[in-house]
């Protein structure tokens, strides 16, 4: 009866066929980049991030307009759903892949977020690759005044960011910790009054942590970040401390910590030196050991170095062999079930395997610099990251946008920031501008200044470029040739953005 | 489930709506009298009419009146029906279900390989705006879920949003689930004018079948369907609506699903839920059986990976008309009793299964046509 009903109708059913609205075997291409991952495989990659791994020599029959519809049926069909062709010249759905694109670029709706208060440069450490601390007693050189930290505050609060982080750096933050409590209570009587969101972070070593400081911290809902570089024999090494343990103070400071403000108000981040390189799986038991969810595996920093060429080459290949040895460490912990994550892949992977993205610093397109972050020095200067104040501290003053006492517009608008601007996108930049890690990866005129020579940077001996094209490149290939990684990746890509 | 029947009218010049009592005491203008045996004298009240399962009726006083209904039995105290002129009683609102459903028109700009509900050419939209106009009222304001379904309740034009606005008049408090194919948003102004009606209780049901528009438009049988109903989702988003994604299982869908779990992932982040529905053995698909039928038991692994997929993403994904025993363990989360009452069944050998209470069953009509591999789970 059924049947009947249907046979009776106009409305015939059509085959497959009919619906192609493309007879002509003409297509159009749309933006998108290749790179080779294995000596097998190959990749493409779209203006939103989305990829297709496919076998060598896919991307020359794409461009050569090779393909037939109906023998690379699958391959076709992926090809137009995922926005790399279309069989018009301007897509159907443009209006989505226009909307993907924003949201990719959703760090840039808010302008400036983090405001870094260098609040001391005095220290009562002695680390040998740290190249600003000062051991003095001398607070009226080295610890940012009340009135710059009154300037400071207003101009963190002429931000177009409904939520603003302020972070304290020093040196040791907390030689400084009276000057901290009172910017902490006069940001938050303004941002009550204006209606801003306020986070507030204190970067330490924890040395002179104590009760009565976390207590205070707990009242007024400060976030605790601090520094471990692995276990003792690598920290102690790395950070020196007359007299004491740094390892010990810092492990001790993390407990206390974590005891008054709880387990997740306590971040640890991790410098990594010549000595780390011995020991990625270490450094990873370390963290794992101490409970936190993750580790941030960062680079040998260049700062304090002269410009590097071929040697930084040779470092890069080193620091590479350390993150794998170190990822793959981690990669066994979540084998065997827990949830322990790698954060530079973390970044990476949501911009790979989200259609979110994250803001970071040196790994987003216009740069962080500026429009994500600022510092403000104890002296009263203002500087595009916190790496440019430490060019300052030796002489070099390229980032340097002005002091507190110049008006915001100057200095966020003004002519040193629009210089900087010009090689802030790496949509822009020759080498990038045709590289297909170009949406995961980002632009660091600041480090391209410091190892190069030149903001605008030169790729093909970029120990930032290096880096990055093959983390992201190892990153694919692994989760390509397991399906395991992959899960867990997603997992991580997913934790980062909701 | 009996839902409609059929007696000798008198006096219907329209369409009547209303409540059914069986007890005169509670009749109001609103209200439908049902009689069983045979009266001699009116209410003295102000009521509807009277449905009568007598076979002979004299007319007291030019009352509304239907005679010679063989049954009244399926109606309960309060359900809602539709007399028309032919003596054709339709129950509309049944108060002991949670699965009722507005018809909104039969007309449909689609026209799917596997319609459970296949389209009628004819314009019903007048005719059943009137009914659902006079229906919306006598809700009962506690009902928790109102579905509304077509065809393409889209169709109705301006209809549809007055339709909307007084359903959010009436029922401020029932959850409205809307089935549309989402093609008529692809214009802006329309998702525009959704938006302004601001239902925070109201969820759209829109199917995408496939993330390849030449496989998506060949299912709905349209040219151009899959752009459409894409754009048409962005549109709604961008008006804030909620929105669900509904993925009908089969033949045709399956070889691309794990694909279509990313492209949702990836372009449609903002929907709220994604179901994947077993196909119904009703409407269209049993005349294109031979292009849709898989036994569910072959594409459990597609199915498990899209799932599980979008479960990993954070999204909220649900498993619907397929049996617990074709699905393994891990998924049974996603599993839920999706079957309206009155079309639910399940197979003889289910009675000796230890999961018959959570398992969902089978459409009625999916009797005699389910997958091979059911069997108890001991
Ligand atoms: S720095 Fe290197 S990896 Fe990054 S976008 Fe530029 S060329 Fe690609
Ligand atoms: S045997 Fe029947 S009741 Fe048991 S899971 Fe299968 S379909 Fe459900």
């Amino acid at each position: 009866m059924i049947n009947e009903k249907a046979d009776k109708r106009s409305r015939k059913f059509r085959e497959i066929d009919q619906f192609d609205l493309n007879e002509q075997p003409q297509y159009y291409l749309l933006p998108f980049r290749f790179h080779r991952i294995t000596d097998d495989k190959e990749i493409i990659v779209n203006e939103v991030g989305d990829y297709l791994l496919l076998s060598n020599g896919t991307f020359e029959r794409i461009v050569k307009r090779q393909l037939d519809k109906k023998k690379d049926a699958d391959l076709y069909g992926d090809l137009i759903a995922n926005f790399f062709i279309s069989e018009e010249p301007i897509p159907p759905l443009i209006d989505v892949l226009a909307t993907r694109y924003r949201t990719k670029k959703l760090f840039l709706n808010y302008f400036t977020g983090l405001h870094i208060f260098v609040i001391s440069l005095r220290c009562e450490h002695t680390c040998h690759y740290c190249q600003v601390s000062r051991v003095t007693q001398n607070k009226d050189l080295y610890d940012m005044s009340i009135a710059n930290i009154d300037k400071g505050i207003d101009i963190m609060f002429k931000s177009p960011n409904p939520h603003v982080t302020m972070e304290f750096q020093g040196g040791e933050s907390l030689l400084a910790f009276d000057n901290i409590k009172y910017a902490v209570e006069k940001a938050e009587r303004i941002a009550k009054e204006v209606g801003k969101g306020l986070t507030k972070v204190i970067c330490s070593n924890l040395a002179l942590i104590n009760e009565e400081i976390l207590e205070y911290c707990k009242e007024h809902e400060i976030l605790i970040s601090t520094s471990l570089d692995g276990p003792q024999y690598v920290h102690d090494n790395n950070r020196h401390k007359p007299h004491a343990s740094s390892y010990e103070l810092a492990i001790k400071g993390i407990e206390l910590s974590r005891k008054v403000l709880g387990h997740d108000r306590v971040s640890a981040l991790m410098t990594t030196t010549k000595l780390s390189l011995d020991y990625p799986v270490e450094i990873v038991d370390e963290y794992f050991r101490l409970g936190f969810q993750g580790i941030f595996l960062r680079n040998i920093s260049p700062y304090g170095f002269a410009l590097r060429t071929d040697k930084s080459k040779y470092e890069t290949e080193k620091f590479l062999t350390f993150y794998k040895k170190a990822l793959d460490r981690i990669l066994e912990y979540n084998f065997s079930g827990h949830y322990f994550t790698e954060d530079l892949a973390k970044i990476f992977l949501t911009k790979i395997l989200t259609p979110f993205n994250v803001g970071f610093v040196d790994l987003q397109s216009p740069a962080g610099l500026i429009n994500g972050v600022i510092v403000f020095n104890y002296d009263g200067g203002v500087y595009a990251t916190d790496e440019s104040r430490m060019l300052a501290e030796q002489k070099d003053y390229t980032f340097k946008l002005g002091t507190l006492d110049d008006n915001y517009n100057d200095l966020f608008f003004g002519k040193k920031a629009q210089e900087i601007a010009n090689v802030w996108a790496n949509e822009a930049l020759s080498g990038c501008s045709e590289c297909a890690f170009q949406q995961y990866c980002g632009a660091d005129p600041v480090h391209n200044h410091a190892t190069q020579g030149d903001m605008y940077g030169y790729r093909p001996n970029s120990d930032f470029c290096q880096k990055n094209m093959e983390i992201i490149r190892y990153l694919i290939e692994l989760m390509e040739s397991d399906s395991r990684i992959k899960k867990i990746f997603e997992r991580w890509a997913k934790t980062s953005t909701h | 489930m009996l839902l409609r029947t059929k007696g000798k009218p008198i006096n219907i010049k329209s369409a009547l709506v209303g409540k059914v009592t069986r007890n005169p005491e509670r009749l109001d203008e609103n209200s439908f009298l049902l009689v069983e045996g045979s009266i001699s004298e009116l209410p003295s009240k102000n009521f509807i009419g009277i449905l009568s399962r007598q076979d002979e009726y004299e007319v007291i006083n030019s009352e509304n009146i239907v005679f010679k209904i063989p049954t009244l039995e399926h109606l309960m105290e309060g359900d809602i029906v539709s007399v028309g002129i032919d003596g054709n009683i339709n129950t509309l609102y049944r108060v002991n279900s949670f699965h009722n459903t507005l018809l909104a028109t039969e007309r449909c700009n689609s026209n799917c390989l596997m319609c459970s509900q296949p389209p009628k050419d004819k314009n019903d939209i007048n005719n059943l705006y009137e009914i659902n106009k006079k229906l919306i009222p006598l809700i009962p304001k506690d009902c928790i879920e109102l579905g509304i379904s077509g065809g393409e309740p889209t169709l109705m034009g301006d209809l549809f949003f007055d339709l909307l606005s007084q359903i959010k008049t009436e029922l401020p408090d029932t959850e409205i689930h809307l089935l549309t194919n989402g093609r008529t948003f692809a214009w802006d102004y329309m998702a525009e004018r959704l938006g302004e009606i601001d239902n925070k209780r109201l969820m759209l049901g829109i199917p995408v079948y496939s993330d390849y528009y030449q496989v998506h438009d060949y299912i709905v049988q349209a040219e151009n369907a899959f752009y459409q109903t894409i754009l048409g989702l962005h549109n709604l988003a961008r008006y804030n609506q909620r929105l669900e994604v509904r993925i009908v299982l089969h033949k045709q869908s399956i070889p691309r699903l794990t694909r279509l779990a990313k492209y949702i992932y990836k372009n449609l982040p903002f929907v709220e839920h994604v179901a994947f529905m077993g196909l119904e053995y009703i409407g269209y698909t049993p005349h294109n059986i031979e292009k849709l039928w898989i036994d569910p038991y072959e594409y459990r692994d597609e199915l498990g990976e899209a799932v599980e997929y979008l479960a990993g993403q954070g999204m909220h994904v649900s498993i619907y008309n397929t049996p617990l025993c074709i699905l393994p363990e891990n998924q049974w989360k996603f599993a839920r009793k999706s079957i309206s009452d009155w079309k639910n069944d399940y197979l003889p050998i289910c009675s000796t299964c230890t999961k018959l209470n959570d398992c969902g069953g089978l459409f009625t009509w999916n009797l005699k046509k389910h997958s091979e591999h059911i069997k108890p789970i001991h």
